[in-house]
């Protein structure tokens, strides 16, 4: 059982990382250390990075270990909801408020705040997206720490570009993880080797162009997933076909006439939109070894995921309001989340240039990686043409680890696994 | 590129001269700025060939390295321009202003003047940058003595640099910059950096439209680039051959004949600097640029404490800690730049309603004394109801502020849909303690406001740990610094 290793090495070191590709059972990890650790009378601090992913935490630990006290951390404006309403739950602002709790949770912006007490043990969970500045400010509160988190995801950004500190051990633009492991590169890293949430049309895909070296497999089989419609295409358009082909292979690459369009594709939003309408109007029933008898696929299980905020604003403003709880996001705010079926407005689509922004395997890899059933990308003709015409020229500096995979290469394979599940706008 | 701006370039196309595109200037201009033009020699990093500085059109300092391989000779270049450099910069420290801070509790002060130092673009900084290093660290004593102001000088050169790294600051302005943040060009990104074609699209000479004085000016001869970096074809013609001339025969006419083939390299550009001073100078000013000028005295007063102080000079690099608490200021400073831009400007705001980030309207209903009764105390909360043509994205709960009144909340209720769309807000803050709103804290119905998520509150410096208690996770606490001999002798090439 990897979590025993896990918690064997953090007893004699300072700090433990595990790695997680997408849905391999992070957050069952921490709830069970956190319960392991808890159990043994330690006190455990965890970090999380957004007051969401907190909230999550809290109602599965107490859900996991009902005997143990929980302290959940908050700032001033925070409305407590109804996942963290358990009898063991204290909600406070202070540390002093929590009356002692064994297990305190907190977002790091929150814990960055507290300037006393210490903690023999941290979980710090979605590591990979905390910024090291950010780690600096909490790593005086905890005597060693378990690293969790997505080496495939996001990576943390900032908002003025600088290279000021490009191949500082130190650089505060990197991620707490990469700045722990280079002043600590003897400590131990883990890999959980099974994503759950990824069906075994995906997994290999993701595996290959985003986890070129470690991979991950599937934990269900072809024959556990599906996904049908319970009403028929009557006059079936591009549409149906494209909602055809992702339930039939789990994946589906709509695609629109080429076009150098503005950021806010209206055509393209539209698309994203009609295809999540379509899919709720079909009735699509999802099977799983969760719900082996089949569960319909409701708007608060489809997710329409975006390179940018205001592409994010123009899918939402054209939703209607059958499919007003449809989450439309960007990719930063998707991470960790999990849906029956992902619409990907493809970060390329439509634009003249393909910068780093645009490249960033993160990015992709999020978008591509949400799904439990079937990932549909919409896009412009012209991404491969694209791409070929904007190789990454990133300049490389000294002392600075090579990251892998590379953004443009990542694009590639997804796209050249897209180009079999290519279904044409009519024009 | 924004819409804006696209719109504007194709604009500038079609008119055949560039388009402004703000409505006041953002950057601080000085009466008494310290120009410089840097030249370095080619295949050299950052040797200095030559600069022309000061601090009027007429008033220029030529300073030229016959030999830039010399040591000997780039020194004596650097103790000339820091003894410019330094006399320039000291000459502010003549009337001071008390600040007061943290709520009246307590004062300090500032000189109500500071320098500004002007470059014709990117890489001039750059220039400033790597010399300041260069030199910051030199020895008066010992081996590799070099003048008293040289160190100094290197100093205030890194002080410039790092204030460059501010956004919003102007104690160190690339005018290329400066410009295409004032003016769209018909041209690409890439030829906006050449400072003669940008200067050819925003100020024309007579009879000429902007593409055409463009592209006389990617003509090297008369419009030789603008630094640090020379022309090629300077270099090899010209430049290789006087200097060879130099070296074999060093002395008066031999250099005056280089001075002079390098003056007619520096001069056309540092005529287009302060030509460009004096377009950017003719701008009206933001109501916020004082503030930001403010700044820049302040830490042109906390620099003067130091080297007053006998502190060390900046160090090489930032530890972690430093690293990390110079990141937070420098995105808060870009955070408040972005705000106060579009606060001061209605043109740079009118892209934050094309995204739907702001809108603007007409107040049509208004309940300047409703009052919340549903809390624990009762509390004055009106609504007003604004009518707006701008897309509006925001979606109910979302706090907005509007830049007429920005100590007040305004948190979106309901949002109509449509072309045109009425938005409900509900106020809280800025109307006194009463239940009853002073006059002319609440929108009137027919008054004009702008709403948008932008906001520019002073937000307290977050707290990072000693230096000395740097945790594990960056490498635990540094070594403490002890200037050594060794500091001086950093490559100089």
């Amino acid at each position: 059982m990897i979590l025993d290793a896990v918690l064997a090495d953090l007893a004699g070191r300072r700090g433990v990382v595990v790695d997680s590709p997408p849905g391999a059972g992070k957050s069952t990890l921490v709830t069970q250390a956190a319960g392991r650790l808890a159990a043994d009378r330690e006190r455990v601090m965890i970090v999380a990075q957004t007051n969401e992913q907190v909230d999550d935490l809290v109602d599965r630990i107490a859900r996991h270990a009902p005997a143990v006290t929980i302290g959940r951390l908050s700032a001033g404006g925070y409305q407590p909801t109804a996942r963290v309403a358990h009898p063991t739950v204290t909600v406070g602002q202070k540390v002093a408020d929590l009356a002692g709790a064994t297990i305190t949770i907190a977002t790091a912006a929150k814990w960055a705040t507290i300037r006393e007490g210490s903690w023999p043990w941290a979980i710090v969970d979605e590591a990979y997206q905390m910024r090291s500045d950010m780690l600096l400010r909490v790593a005086p509160r905890f005597e060693r720490a378990l690293f969790v988190g997505d080496p495939g995801q996001l990576d943390p950004f900032s908002t003025v570009d600088i290279d000021r500190w490009t191949g500082l051990t130190w650089d505060p633009l990197q991620s707490a993880v990469a700045v722990m492991l280079r002043h600590n590169p003897d400590l131990p890293v883990h890999r959980l080797p099974v994503s759950w949430r990824l069906p075994v049309t995906a997994a290999p895909v993701v595996a290959e162009a985003f986890y070129p070296f470690t991979g991950f497999e599937a934990g269900s089989t072809a024959a556990d997933r599906s996904l049908s419609f319970s009403t028929r295409a009557l006059g079936a358009g591009p549409l149906d076909d494209v909602l055809a082909m992702a339930a039939q292979t789990g994946w589906a690459h709509y695609e629109l006439p080429a076009r150098h369009t503005l950021r806010t594709d209206a055509e393209a939003a539209a698309a994203c939109a009609a295809l999540a309408t379509r899919l709720l109007q079909r009735g699509a029933v999802a099977v799983s070894e969760r719900e082996r008898d089949g569960a319909p696929v409701t708007a608060a299980r489809i997710a329409i995921g975006t390179a940018h905020r205001d592409q994010a604003a123009a899918v939402r403003a054209m939703l209607g309001p059958a499919a007003g709880e449809v989450t439309v996001d960007t990719a930063n705010r998707l991470q960790g989340r999990e849906y029956d079926v992902t619409i990907v407005l493809h970060p390329l689509s439509g634009r003249r240039d393909a910068t780093a922004f645009h490249l960033e395997s993160g990015r992709l890899c999020v978008l591509a990686s949400r799904h439990r059933q079937a990932c549909v990308v919409v896009g412009r003709a012209g991404i491969a043409e694209l791409l070929d015409a904007h190789p990454s020229a990133e300049p490389v500096h000294l002392d600075v680890p090579v990251k892998f995979p590379d953004g443009w290469e990542a694009n590639q394979a997804i796209l050249a696994k897209l180009a079999e599940h290519r279904i044409e706008a009519r024009r | 590129m924004s819409t804006l701006v696209s719109l504007a370039r194709a604009l500038a196309v079609e008119r055949g001269v560039a388009q402004p595109i703000t409505t006041v200037r953002h950057v601080h201009v000085h009466e008494r700025p310290l120009v410089l033009v840097p030249l370095t020699l080619a295949g050299e990093a950052n040797a200095p060939l030559a600069a022309m500085v000061g601090t009027a059109p007429d008033d220029a300092r030529l300073l030229v390295v016959a030999q830039p391989r010399n040591r000997d000779e780039r020194f004596g270049f650097a103790a000339e321009l820091a003894a410019i450099l330094v006399s320039y910069v000291d000459s502010f420290t003549g009337q001071v202003e008390a600040v007061v801070t943290n709520r009246g509790r307590d004062i300090r002060s500032r000189y109500t003047d500071g320098p500004q130092l002007i470059v014709p673009n990117p890489a001039g900084a750059g220039f400033v940058k790597l010399f300041g290093r260069s030199t910051r660290l030199r020895r008066t004593d010992g081996p590799w003595a070099v003048a008293p102001t040289v160190p100094l000088a290197g100093r205030w050169l890194t002080f410039f640099a790092e204030r460059y790294e501010h956004p919003g600051s102007a104690a160190l302005v690339a005018v290329t910059s400066a410009l295409t943040a004032h003016w769209a060009t018909g041209q690409s990104a890439l030829e906006d950096a050449n400072l003669a074609a940008l200067m050819g699209w925003i100020d024309p000479p007579a009879g000429l439209t902007g593409a055409q004085a463009a592209a006389a000016a990617e003509d090297p001869l008369t419009w030789p680039p603008a630094g640090p970096i020379t022309d090629p074809t300077f270099d090899n013609e010209v430049l290789a051959a006087l200097m060879e001339a130099y070296a074999n025969a060093p002395g008066e006419r031999t250099l005056a004949t280089l001075t002079t083939a390098i003056r007619g390299q520096i001069e056309p550009t540092w005529r287009l600097v302060w030509r460009a001073v004096e377009l950017l100078r003719a701008l009206p000013p933001g109501e916020r640029v004082a503030q930001r000028w403010a700044a820049d005295r302040d830490a042109y007063s906390a620099m003067v404490m130091s080297i007053v102080d006998g502190r060390p000079p900046q160090p090489r690099r930032d530890g972690a800690v430093a690293a990390a608490g110079r990141l937070n200021r420098l995105e808060r400073d870009q955070a408040s730049y972005d705000v106060q831009r579009a606060f001061d400007d209605p043109l740079v705001l009118a892209e934050y309603r094309l995204s739907g980030e702001a809108f603007a309207g007409v107040v049509t209903a208004a309940q300047p004394d409703r009052v919340d009764a549903s809390g624990r105390r009762r509390v004055l909360r009106p609504h007003v109801t604004v009518l707006t043509d701008d897309p509006v994205r925001f979606t109910p709960g979302a706090a907005l502020t509007s830049p007429a009144r920005p100590a007040q909340k305004a948190t979106v209720v309901a949002v109509g849909a449509g072309d045109t769309s009425e938005v409900v807000l509900e106020l809280s803050g800025g109307m006194g303690s009463s239940l009853q709103a002073p006059p002319g804290t609440v929108p009137e119905v027919g008054e004009q406001v702008v709403y948008s998520s932008l906001a520019d509150d002073y937000q307290q410096a977050p707290e990072f740990p000693a230096r000395e208690d740097t945790p594990w996770t960056h490498g635990g606490p540094p070594p403490e610094y002890v200037p050594t001999d060794e500091d001086a002798a950093e490559e100089w090439s």
